[in-house]
């Protein structure tokens, strides 16, 4: 590895690893835009730097960046305020505007005679981090320090200013002052890294990173330490990917599309390998991602129909000879659920295993296990008919497929309360150990299903 | 004597210069429990916010214990409107609780375990403290209500501003609210209510404050809380003092 690309990878990680965490109060507070407007606004600053200093001084530069950057913020809290813009369509004009002047200013610079340095204003459009020497990543590493330790020194205040900005000033704080501190390091951070990955995409070094943190953790403190972590892994692995580390790594070009032998350019890749990290997030985060919130409803639906199971056949056998403990046919189990064949054989298989269910002459009865479970269900779920009867003015042939959603999801805290409603209004003996009868008409084996009363649903 | 929590002198308040108070004198007796009583958009909560200072008077004066609020701060504590924040920020109960420590604490200095028994101390108080640990967004909305009163309560004050704490909240957080609220009175605190629902109020409140954009009355609850002041207070619309706010908006 050459010390220039590692150079690179330093000051990219560390920038993305600074980005991320004042990225997140960003991205807590719905301000995620602000980051796009600051890059775009930081522009026409750049250029008017240039031209006021005759030259490319980084310092005097980053200065003008910031002062049209914070330019446009006030902008659009001027044009929110005064006029009836909303805010979005005021981000929208001032962005678009000030990235206008700041294209036409470089466009002067291009055109200006003198022009031997002037190669440096294209790179803060789209991004040059290979062209990074040491200098800038000395820079890059003393903006990062300082703002880290703005975030360490105002940690408490910028939580309580993102979570209730009214509390905060309630209490005292000065809410505006520690915005502008928020705002400001947020904007230093976006103009240096904009030589690294251009106007465009240092939104989103800004964005991924807290939003990609947000789906593994709960906790303020975690997320900014792990958008940090995300932001640095990001930075470096996009760096490694379009110098083509990778590919002296590996031995091979995982990227190489045909013949072509291109590097790409530094800051798409790197905002691509924060997509990837974020996509990644999206799907396998346990609790917030997609994948965990399909297992989560997958496991309501089996538990579902495994209950559904229990209190049909508890149902069906109710009245019967046997007493709860009778036989009950596969049949007698289809015509009372929208199951198929296969899948109420497959659920009463699965009970059986479980040991809820046995075999019986004639069908299946349940054990002394199951008989417990099904009572405890159907209680719950009579109790709710129950209430909805009586508490609500619920017409009865309506309330058993409201039950039938809720009664898998009632807590025994929700059950003991219903219970003393209802005892409350005499509907109920006090020592309610017994399954209360049904309040509607179940249709058993004999009868035609009438009403809703024992329909058929999952 | 002492002065009063609250002393309110000839206080407007405009939002984008359209008046939306107009002219309020109001004074808050000590260690009472006060309702802010008045139809939807009669400005009960941005007196709230004004007196806060979180909405600029366009005149007026407001003093707290005889002197102005950014002296008094750490006397007044104060629970915003539940739907104010976004319930899905990455906190749990305990820290936005200890929250409520935080201007005590001052500039940098982190909260530390004596802050984080406060706040535990003050979820027990509203009947929390098994939800300590528990995410925010997981709670319910009376839930989240006691979580802000937890706060509050966190700030140590003399002087309590509470903005519609029973809105939207079930039976059990109703009782333990109005339960605090006769604590921290019978401790000798005064707590300003904004409410809503009239039955309760004889029930809940000492004194009332009606509010339809002016002041319509204030007083012990027995005597001010009558049908005629009600029906100067909810009935009739104000179309006089709506079209002069119109007007000034207007800037007609």
């Amino acid at each position: 590895m050459s010390y220039l690309t590692l150079l690179v990878i330093a000051g990219t990680s560390l920038l993305g690893a600074v980005a991320g965490i004042l990225g997140s109060f960003a991205v807590l507070r719905r301000r995620a835009l602000v980051g796009d407007l600051l890059s775009h606004a930081a522009l026409p600053g750049l250029c008017l730097a240039f031209l006021v200093l005759g030259g490319r001084q980084f310092a005097g530069m980053l200065v003008g960046a910031l002062l049209t950057g914070l330019a446009g913020v006030a902008l659009i809290a001027l044009l929110t305020h005064w006029t009836r813009t909303k805010e979005d369509a005021a981000l929208g004009i001032v962005l678009s505007t000030f990235f206008g002047a700041g294209i036409m200013l470089s466009s002067i610079i291009q055109n200006m005679p003198e022009g031997g340095s002037k190669a440096g204003l294209e790179s803060y459009i789209y991004g040059q981090a290979a062209g990074m020497i040491r200098q800038d990543v000395y820079l890059i590493a003393a903006v990062s320090a300082a703002s880290l330790l703005v975030v360490l020194l105002f940690y408490k205040e910028f939580k309580l200013l993102s979570f209730d900005r009214g509390f905060a000033r309630a209490q005292g704080w000065p809410t505006l002052a520690l915005d502008m501190t928020m705002m400001g390091t947020l904007t230093l951070i976006t103009v240096i890294g904009l030589p690294a990955v251009g106007v465009v995409l240092m939104a989103a070094m800004l964005i991924l990173p807290g939003a990609t943190a947000r789906f593994w953790t709960e906790r303020l403190d975690r997320m900014l330490l792990l958008s940090g972590v995300i932001g640095g892994l990001t930075g470096s692995l996009g760096t490694a990917i379009s110098s083509g580390l990778l590919k002296a790594w590996l031995g091979f070009d995982p990227f190489a599309f045909g013949d072509s032998d291109a590097n790409f350019p530094t800051g798409p890749t790197i905002v691509l390998c924060g997509t990837a990290i974020f996509l990644f997030s999206v799907l396998f985060a346990p609790q917030r991602g997609v994948l965990g919130r399909l297992w989560g409803d997958l496991r309501l639906r089996l538990k579902t129909a495994d209950e559904n199971l229990l209190r049909t056949v508890f149902e069906q056998s109710e009245g019967s000879d046997g007493g709860a403990r009778a036989p009950v046919s596969l049949e007698q189990l289809l015509e009372h659920r929208a199951w198929s064949r296969s899948r109420a054989a497959w659920l009463v298989r699965r009970a059986a295993a479980r040991g809820l269910l046995q075999d019986a002459p004639g069908g299946v009865s349940l054990t002394a296990a199951g008989l417990a479970e099904a009572q405890r269900l159907v209680r719950a779920h009579r109790l709710w008919e129950l209430f909805l009867i009586e508490g609500a003015d619920i017409a009865p042939d309506h309330v058993d497929r409201d039950a039938d959603s809720i009664e898998h999801l009632l807590t025994p805290e929700l059950i003991e309360l219903l219970e003393a409603r209802l005892a409350d209004r005499g509907r109920l003996q006090p020592a309610a150990e017994q399954v209360p009868a049904s309040p509607h008409a179940i249709s058993t084996p004999g009868q035609q299903a009438t009403g809703a009363g024992g329909s058929a649903h999952v | 004597m002492r002065a009063p929590p609250l002393e309110i002198h000839d206080m407007t308040v405009a939002y984008h210069r359209k008046p939306v108070l107009w002219d309020i004198d109001l004074i808050v007796p000590e260690g009472k429990l006060v309702g802010i009583l008045g139809p939807n958009g009669a400005g009960k909560s941005t007196l709230i916010k004004a007196v806060l200072g979180l909405v600029p008077l366009a005149s007026g004066r407001v003093e707290f214990y005889g002197q102005p609020y950014a002296r008094q701060r750490h006397l007044v504590g104060y629970v915003p409107q539940r739907e104010s924040v976004d319930w899905d920020f990455p906190v749990n109960a305990l820290d936005v609780v200890t929250m409520g420590t935080y201007s005590r604490l001052g500039w940098f200095r982190r909260p530390g375990q004596a802050e984080r028994t406060k706040a535990l101390e003050c979820l027990e108080q509203v009947g929390m403290g098994a939800f300590a640990r528990r995410q925010i967004r997981q709670l319910s909305g009376g839930q989240q209500q006691r979580v802000f009163l937890a706060r509050a309560l966190a700030q140590d004050a003399q002087l309590y501003f509470m903005d519609e704490p029973f809105a939207g909240v079930d039976a059990a957080t109703e009782q333990a609210i109005v339960a605090l609220l006769q604590t921290l009175r019978s401790n000798g605190k005064t707590v300003v209510v904004v409410h809503h629902d009239l039955q309760t109020v004889k029930q809940y409140f000492d004194h009332v404050i009606l509010v339809n954009m002016r002041l319509v009355e204030a007083g012990p609850t027995q005597t001010t809380y009558t049908p005629e002041n009600l029906s100067k207070t909810f009935g009739g619309r104000l179309t006089i003092l709506e079209e002069a706010a119109e007007a000034v908006r207007k800037g007609g």
